[in-house]
């Protein structure tokens, strides 16, 4: 992490949550959906919330989004390298 | 006409460059004639209408495949090009690969480590489509800076491609034309392992294979020749074009054989290449069009694909078709809004096919005795074997002796027959809906008013078409999915898009404000004529004079569900203190008693209890689109079939009441008293008195600016508030003198159509004209219109209009008027324009994609989009305003349920 951090991103109000999955998480989640990783809609690693998690490509990223319709809104991609 | 073809499924499609071997091996014939025809009218041999290439004259045979006209699907030829050309469409291609690999030894210009590095990354990314680009671009790139070769060492030459297909070699002060044959020898250099880096395949593109060194010839059957009327025989342009290589092309060769000088030679080659690029496409950027003796450009292969009228779009994406019709549109209010009326002529030429089966065949029989001509009867009969044969007077009994189960009849569209009815543009799917077929005489297509809305018709001389299914997969699909009483609930906002419109809501209001009653005469009529069923009519809710009364809301009450409970503040609540009185009535006790409920019932609130309304008016919130709550219930709580019934019952209900009431509106409705009249001028003489304070203070350097704003701007939009809020207070003042008896008031205030600023303009004053927001400043120096002082900022000088539609404008308010008029029409305009535009680029870039059986929205190679439609799965038609579920409905129904059981 060479970039210096300016302020710490997830405390703004309009970022959402991320988190990296486990791979048991990230197998469970391939399983349900029935898909390759491939198929994920991806990220990329030099994305700031990625750099701030530490997270490396292959890793998948679950976001916590508001959502006017749901309430709560799962979203997953994946991290990939340039 | 059974299909007998296996059905397969296409699992992917590979485009590739054809090689000269694949072209001549698929080549029935070398063509090198440049003639088409003898002088006896036979195809000549050997060439471009060679017999082998397939046949277009009925009654001659194909040599290769021994079909005959109309079998045979033709054949490729080939030319055996004297020197090779570039294909047009690959020269920069051709320029990108000649850059990036070495001239000598002809690997790509790349370190070993580099190229595993990049193989490395061609495995991961296997297919994604936009990242591979990049990757060949960024190599394309890296491989041009080497200007010597990491392989060989041999030194490399800047090239440099000139428009359309000439390749320069800048070898120092020296300038080196590369003729085709240099640069496909080049091109064959490249070994097969370099190739994936450029982004070619050893298989299906070896890069020598984008010089053309042999030119198929399309068979006959691609480029027919039409026979016109004198009988002279036109060809088509690719033949034209053909004929023109073959014979540069033979001149090329005997010059080449007879030794000719270098320079003939490539002027000639040159003249091949001319014909071979406009062959490929006409359009090329810096060549000339080959052109027609009339001078037409030529249609050649890239033009026949390309465009609005191509391949593609003319015939692959849309195609005209049979079993359609399209006529002028006009309103029925008599037929159901899921019929259409089908004149008796398009009936008679639109056909249904019908398989003959030991239950209809009686009826099939007679209507093939009745034939083409006289309705209902039959155009075709088709045999077990396929065959269609017509029916004609001299047949028809023969066939209908024939016929048997197995056959199918080909009969006339007759009542109840089901039918997809459009209406262009189409924009959303209640464009395209499925109506039953009603036969009427006349011209036109008839359908109901409540069906306007969707289908965007009005009757100005508006077309619609008409399409019948002909299978009984897609008549049962269009019965289930696309019938009309599906679409009542739009997609677009979860509430009902088809409805009362205009006079349904005017006639229900009048049928069920309070007062109104009708006599045991009007009632059977208006039953009757609305198709209305009932036993017994209720107890008549008054009695006068010896004659019973029966009230509007009692009749009204005869068409709902029997054990529907509603209750809402609707449209014609303006008293929100009357209103809110008998909602706290239905919300503490929940069933109050009838007379509890008469006796604060307002025309402002809706109360329907098991299915009686027992209080309050019937407007556009009943069963108007968009916002017709009793409707939205009907059709989620008793289905979309009793939904449709209601409808037509209401609106045939409605219509005879303001039919028989008398409904006019002219412009005495507007016609305010004196006393109103004065108050109006009174109100505009102090707007225009404040306005002038307002602008001495700003003279006087008083005025205050508001936050963000200059002085001027201040200035402005306090005038504009108080212009604004007088106009506001005619409108209120005028309606104030015209009651609920007044038809424009009537009309505007159920929400039947206009709105109380249109009744205000009409009777008080027009108000402040604008454009975009600001008053009128542009015009003259200084001053919109020369008739006042420059720089005058009062109210009359910038647009403000103080008479009314009625009383008549002033010349120079009659320009203000055209000015601010002017500015709706242009947003029009540009709106459509754009809506249709954003339009078109949302559809291309949504219509792959599609939700999967487990929710999730993906597009066609199974990338996740959204990991839930919409985020909460929820289809919009079923949701209720947009959202799931309507819980305050879901309490109520269960609070009543628990009440009623004591």
């Amino acid at each position: 992490m060479t970039a210096k951090k300016e302020f710490a991103i997830f405390d703004h109000e309009l970022v959402p949550e991320h988190r990296v999955l486990s791979e048991e998480e990230k197998a469970e989640l391939v399983k349900k959906y029935k898909i390759k990783l491939s198929q994920l809609p991806q990220i990329k690693a030099d994305d700031p919330a990625v750099q701030a998690l530490d997270a490396k490509p292959g890793d998948v990223i679950e976001i916590k989004r508001k959502s006017p319709t749901a309430g709560v809104y799962y979203y997953y991609r994946i991290v990939v390298g340039d | 006409m059974i299909m007998q073809s296996i059905k397969r499924v296409i699992g992917s499609i590979e485009f590739g460059i054809l090689s000269p071997q694949e072209i001549r091996k698929m080549s029935a014939v070398e063509v090198t004639v440049p003639d088409t025809y003898d002088d006896d009218g036979y195809p000549i041999e050997g060439g471009l209408m060679d017999k082998r290439l397939g046949v277009i004259d009925p009654g001659l045979r194909c040599e290769t495949c021994g079909a005959r006209y109309g079998e045979c699907p033709g054949h490729f030829g080939h030319i055996e090009l004297a020197r090779p050309v570039i294909h047009v469409g690959f020269a920069k291609t051709i320029y990108r690969v000649l850059e990036s690999t070495c001239r000598e030894c002809g690997r790509i210009k790349l370190t070993d480590e580099e190229i595993e590095g990049y193989m490395k990354k061609f495995e991961l990314i296997e297919n994604r489509r936009k990242v591979r680009e990049k990757l060949i671009k960024e190599i394309h790139k890296k491989a041009k800076e080497r200007k010597v070769c990491p392989h060989c060492g041999a030194p490399q030459y800047e090239l440099k491609f000139e428009r359309p297909t000439i390749y320069w070699e800048i070898r120092g002060e020296e300038k080196h034309r590369m003729m085709p044959s240099e640069v496909r020898d080049r091109l064959e250099r490249i070994p097969d392992k370099d190739l994936p880096l450029l982004g070619l395949d050893r298989e299906k593109s070896r890069p020598e294979w984008m010089v053309l060194t042999v030119l198929p010839v399309p068979p006959v059957t691609v480029r027919p020749s039409i026979t016109l009327e004198s009988g002279i025989r036109a060809e088509d342009d690719l033949t034209h074009k053909l004929v023109d290589i073959i014979r540069i092309n033979n001149r090329l060769k005997t010059n080449i054989e007879a030794g000719a000088p270098q320079l003939i030679i490539e002027d000639l080659w040159d003249l091949l290449q001319y014909h071979v690029t406009t062959y490929i496409n006409n359009e090329t950027s810096g060549v000339p069009a080959a052109k027609h003796k009339s001078g037409r450009p030529l249609k050649t292969l890239a033009q026949r694909l390309k465009g609005k009228e191509g391949r593609f779009r003319g015939n692959l994406s849309g195609k005209r078709v049979n079993f359609s019709a399209r006529t002028v549109i006009s309103p029925d209010p008599m037929i159901s809004i899921n019929e259409v009326g089908v004149p008796m002529d398009v009936a008679m030429e639109l056909t249904v096919p019908e398989k003959v089966t030991e239950f209809n065949i009686e009826k099939l029989k007679k209507l093939i005795l009745n034939g083409p001509e006289k309705y209902p009867g039959a155009n075709y009969v088709i045999d077990p074997e396929g065959r269609r044969i017509r029916i004609m007077e001299t047949n028809r009994e023969t066939l209908v002796e024939m016929i048997d189960i197995g056959w199918t009849v080909e009969r006339h569209l007759m009542d109840g027959d089901i039918v997809l009815f459009n209406r262009q543009p189409s924009l959303h799917r209640m464009s395209i809906m499925a109506h039953r077929v009603r036969v009427m005489p006349y011209k036109t297509f008839r359908l109901n008013l409540a069906v306007c809305p969707p289908y965007n018709a009005d009757f100005d001389g508006d077309e619609m078409n008409l399409h019948v299914p002909q299978t009984e997969e897609a008549q049962a699909e269009a019965r289930i999915l696309m019938e009309v009483q599906n679409h009542i609930i739009s997609p677009r906002y979860g509430g009902p898009i088809i409805g009362g419109i205009q006079d349904h809501i005017s006639g229900g209001y009048l049928l069920t404000r309070e007062g109104a009653y009708f006599t045991r005469l009007e009632v059977e009529q208006m039953l009757m004529f609305a198709g209305v069923e009932v036993e017994e009519l209720p107890k008549p809710d008054k009695v006068e004079n010896g004659i019973e009364l029966w009230s509007g809301k009692t009749i009204f009450s005869l068409l709902l569900p029997k054990d529907l409970t509603i209750w809402y503040r609707n449209k014609l609540c303006e008293d929100p203190k009357e209103c809110e009185a008998i909602e706290k009535l239905i919300e503490e006790k929940l069933i109050p008693s009838k007379e509890e409920i008469r006796k604060v019932a307002t025309d402002g609130f809706v109360y329907i209890r098991n299915g009686k309304l027992l209080s309050g008016a019937i407007d556009k919130k009943a069963y108007g689109r968009e916002d017709g709550k009793i409707l939205d219930i009907i059709v989620r709580e008793y289905g979309v079939e009793r939904a449709r019934q209601f409808l037509d019952q209401v609106t045939k209900l409605a219509i005879w009441v303001i039919t028989h009431r008398g409904f006019t509106t002219a412009i005495d409705d507007e016609d305010l008293p004196q006393e109103a009249i004065e108050r109006i001028r009174e109100i505009i003489r102090e707007a225009e008195q404040k306005v002038q304070r307002l602008i001495e203070a700003y003279e006087n350097e008083e005025l205050e600016p508001l936050p963000g704003k200059t002085l001027e701007e201040t200035l402005e939009s306090k005038i504009m508030a108080v212009l604004a809020e007088s106009r506001d207070q005619a409108g209120e003042v005028a309606s104030q003198y015209l009651g609920m008896n007044n038809h424009a008031v009537i009309m505007a205030k159920t929400g039947a159509r206009g709105k109380i600023l249109n009744i205000t303009q009409m009777s008080a004053l027009l108000g402040q004209q604008s454009i975009r927001g600001k008053r009128l400043y542009r015009g003259y120096r200084d001053r919109v219109l020369a008739h006042f002082k420059r720089r005058d900022l009062g109210a009359r000088a910038k647009g403000f209009i103080i008479n009314s539609y009625k009383s008549g404008l002033t010349p120079a308010e009659y320009f203000f008027h055209a000015m601010g008029g002017r500015e709706g029409l242009v947003d029009t305009a540009v709106r459509t324009a754009q809506s249709g535009y954003m339009q078109r680029r949302l559809i291309n870039a949504l219509q792959d994609l599609k939700v999967d059986y487990d929710g999730t929205v993906r597009d066609p190679s199974g990338i996740i989009v959204q990991f839930k439609y919409g985020e909460d799965g929820i289809d919009p038609m079923r949701s209720w305003q947009g959202k799931t579920v309507d819980v305050d409905r879901i309490i109520v129904r269960t609070l009543l349920k628990l009440r009623e059981k004591g």
